[in-house]
């Protein structure tokens, strides 16, 4: 059972962050153009919203790293993720339809990859987050050798 | 005009030229179809002419609406189809020229429809499912074969002969061998079934609709609707009435609508209804009154059934059957229709029915293995935080908002009454491994039980919340390619989980899972 790369824990911590300034700016904006009356209200709100987009980062990424797992054997693939909601998926190799790679401009800050694996059902695609660059490509080739040897239709 | 012919059409391409037309009667239909559009701008223009008030939106829109009946006309010029040995393609576009190309052993369903139009000049409506994961592009559809035509596309692209497939086909375009497949009837409608039409709510749905045109009418015809006669002295005589009797008064008014047209709903959908077998193996359902539905299944597409209960329907002992099918998508507009097996019917025929589909009634009858206290009490703990969560919302309101207290005494009854469903939804939970047949159930205000094959599973996914894993219940998916793509068994006991996927589908996970 392999855990995915180290340097995921700063690519989740620094997604989340991206996702708290755009929650976060317009309200700033607010605070400052709001600019009668007493200024308590907005500074109460602001430090709640600062210490639990703290405490979000600092804690989701470590539990994620915990959680994290992924396998990939001749039969079938694997992953873990999660970490408040957890979620483990199984596809066996025989129904794997598409083997897909991406990497984002954050991932690519982390020389990371994402591979995701989609079956026939519109339910079942298996993504595996945060692999280190050369992991991904080489777990693409694999499952593309491995995929090649079935046969049907795979529904 | 350019004609985009993608790659795989060239390689299928001058086989034939056997391109075809849609029957040149559609000229006749599709302008007056395109007139029903146009039915709220002419009554509202009529109204308005008629009132005196000008209403520049009602021009306007029979101004777009001839556009649309020129279009409409185009249609049959611009369109055309062929089969060749492979493939099926169609044609269509003025402007932006298509070809869609569908390989035929990618063809799981043909569905054929009739409206009452189309009835009237012997026409039929064609639509291919391919089944495809792609939600954007629905296939081939043709609007405008003749009768005759559609029933022998339908046959030529199943590769089998349907008897009696359209009813008012003229016998001599009927093709020789027709009579040769041999067809058992699964099910048929009896009369009687007509009496669980008032307990499908689907005359709600009428209420809606009705509402939703009266509205659209009144707001282009600006007319002031406390002027009508009727209705001004319904609404004085409400308010002349007290609450109590106002409220029970409108109540009933709906409770009787809600009847009427549910009953005239079922007999309108279900009419003639017949649930067949090819030799073939294909299942063949039949029915409609006005329009005429004729959906056809490959059994080999077939991965399981589900049998419904609506909690009103199963409170009068009845059910309806669905199948689950690769090509079949569940829940999707127009196409929402093409998986009924049986319209809501008597339990035990359902039960009956859906045993036959699948060819083993164990899995339908089988005692289900419960999920447990810890479940049940999940089953609570909702029902009573979300109540309380409401009551506090309307407590809110009416403190802050000065709402009447009557909203707060209202919101007491929503903890009885979620406890009852809680009750009720605990009972449904359960799941049981029969002999290649997975079974689960769940649902309170619509309990069903899907009944899928193990092999039909592609994959699974566990899913555990917070609160799930402090008491040691997963939630277990089985994803499928065919009818909702994913069915659950939820909040099972971990270690159960774990074996029903062990022996559902042997070898898979025990590699990554000790017990």
């Amino acid at each position: 059972m392999h855990r995915v790369s180290p340097r995921a824990l700063w690519y989740w911590a620094v997604k989340a962050a991206v996702l708290w300034i755009v929650l976060l700016v317009p309200q700033a904006i607010w605070w400052v153009a709001d600019g009668d009356g007493t200024r308590l209200p907005h500074v109460i709100v602001g430090v709640a919203w600062l210490v639990l987009a703290a405490v979000h980062l600092v804690v989701m990424p470590q539990w994620r790293y915990r959680v994290h797992r992924w396998e990939a054997t001749d039969t079938a693939v694997y992953t873990q993720t999660g970490w408040l909601s957890q979620e483990r998926r199984i596809a066996p190799i025989s129904r794997v339809q598409t083997v897909d790679s991406e990497r984002g401009p954050i991932e690519q800050l982390f020389k990371l990859a994402n591979v995701t694996v989609t079956t026939a059902s519109a339910a079942g695609p298996i993504k595996i987050d945060g692999l280190a660059a050369q992991d991904a490509d080489q777990l693409v080739a694999d499952l593309t050798v491995r995929v090649g040897h079935t046969t049907g239709d795979a529904t | 005009m350019t004609t985009a012919v993608d790659p795989t059409e060239q390689a299928v391409a001058d086989v034939d030229d056997g391109w075809r037309r849609l029957s040149p009667r559609m000229l006749a239909v599709h302008p007056v179809m395109e007139l029903r559009r146009l039915i709220f701008p002419l009554v509202a223009v009529a109204i308005g002419l008629r009132n005196g008030t000008d209403s520049d939106g009602g021009w306007w829109a029979l101004g777009i609406g001839g556009i649309g009946i020129t279009l409409g006309f185009l249609r049959y010029f611009t369109t055309s189809y062929r089969i060749t040995a492979t493939h099926v393609q169609v044609r269509r576009g003025l402007f932006r020229r298509r070809t869609l190309t569908v390989p035929r052993d990618r063809i799981r369903t043909v569905d054929v429809t009739s409206n009452v139009l189309h009835r009237i000049f012997g026409l039929a409506r064609v639509t291919v499912g391919t089944g495809q994961t792609d939600k954007r592009n629905d296939g081939v559809k043709l609007d405008g074969l003749s009768a005759g035509h559609a029933e022998n596309l339908h046959r030529e692209l199943l590769h089998r002969p349907t008897a009696e497939a359209l009813p008012d086909v003229d016998p001599g375009v009927r093709s020789p061998h027709a009579e040769a497949s041999s067809e058992t009837v699964l099910a048929a409608l009896h009369p009687a079934w007509v009496r669980y039409g008032p307990f499908t709510l689907s005359g709600l749905i009428a209420i809606g609709v009705l509402l939703g045109i009266g509205s659209r009418l009144v707001n282009e015809s600006h007319v002031d609707l406390t002027k009508i006669r009727v209705v001004h002295d319904s609404i004085e005589y409400l308010r002349g009435s007290p609450l109590p009797v106002a409220i029970l008064l409108v109540a009933a008014a709906v409770v009787v609508f809600t009847v009427i047209a549910s009953t005239i709903g079922y007999v309108l959908t279900f009419w003639n209804f017949r649930l067949s077998r090819h030799s073939s193996g294909t299942l063949h359902v039949r029915r409609g009154l006005l329009t005429t539905r004729n959906t056809t299944i490959e059994e080999r597409r077939l991965r399981g059934v589900e049998l419904s209960e609506p909690l009103l329907l199963r409170a009068v002992r009845g059910a309806r059957v669905l199948a689950i099918a690769t090509g079949l998508r569940v829940g999707r507009g127009a196409d929402r229709g093409g998986s009924v097996l049986l319209p809501p019917a008597p339990r035990a025929v359902a039960v009956d029915v859906a045993g036959t589909v699948i060819g083993d009634a164990d899995p339908l009858t089988a005692a289900l293995i419960r999920h447990g206290p810890r479940a049940s009490v999940r089953r609570f703990t909702r029902a009573v935080t979300l109540s309380v969560i409401v009551i506090l919302i309307v407590l809110a309101f009416v403190l802050l908002a000065g709402a009447p207290w009557w909203a707060f005494w209202t919101a007491l009854v929503l903890p009885p009454l979620g406890a009852l469903l809680a009750v009720d939804r605990a009972a449904s939970l359960g799941h049981v491994l029969t002999d290649g047949w997975l079974v689960t159930r769940h649902g309170s205000l619509v309990r069903r039980r899907y009944v899928l094959r193990t092999d039909a599973v592609i994959g699974w996914n566990m899913t555990t919340s917070l609160f799930q894993r402090r008491v040691g219940l997963t939630t277990l998916v089985a994803t499928t390619a065919g009818g909702q793509q994913h069915y659950a068994v939820p909040d099972v006991p971990d270690a159960e989980g774990i074996r029903v996927a062990r022996a559902a589908v042997p070898g898979l996970l025990e590699q990554f899972l000790a017990d």
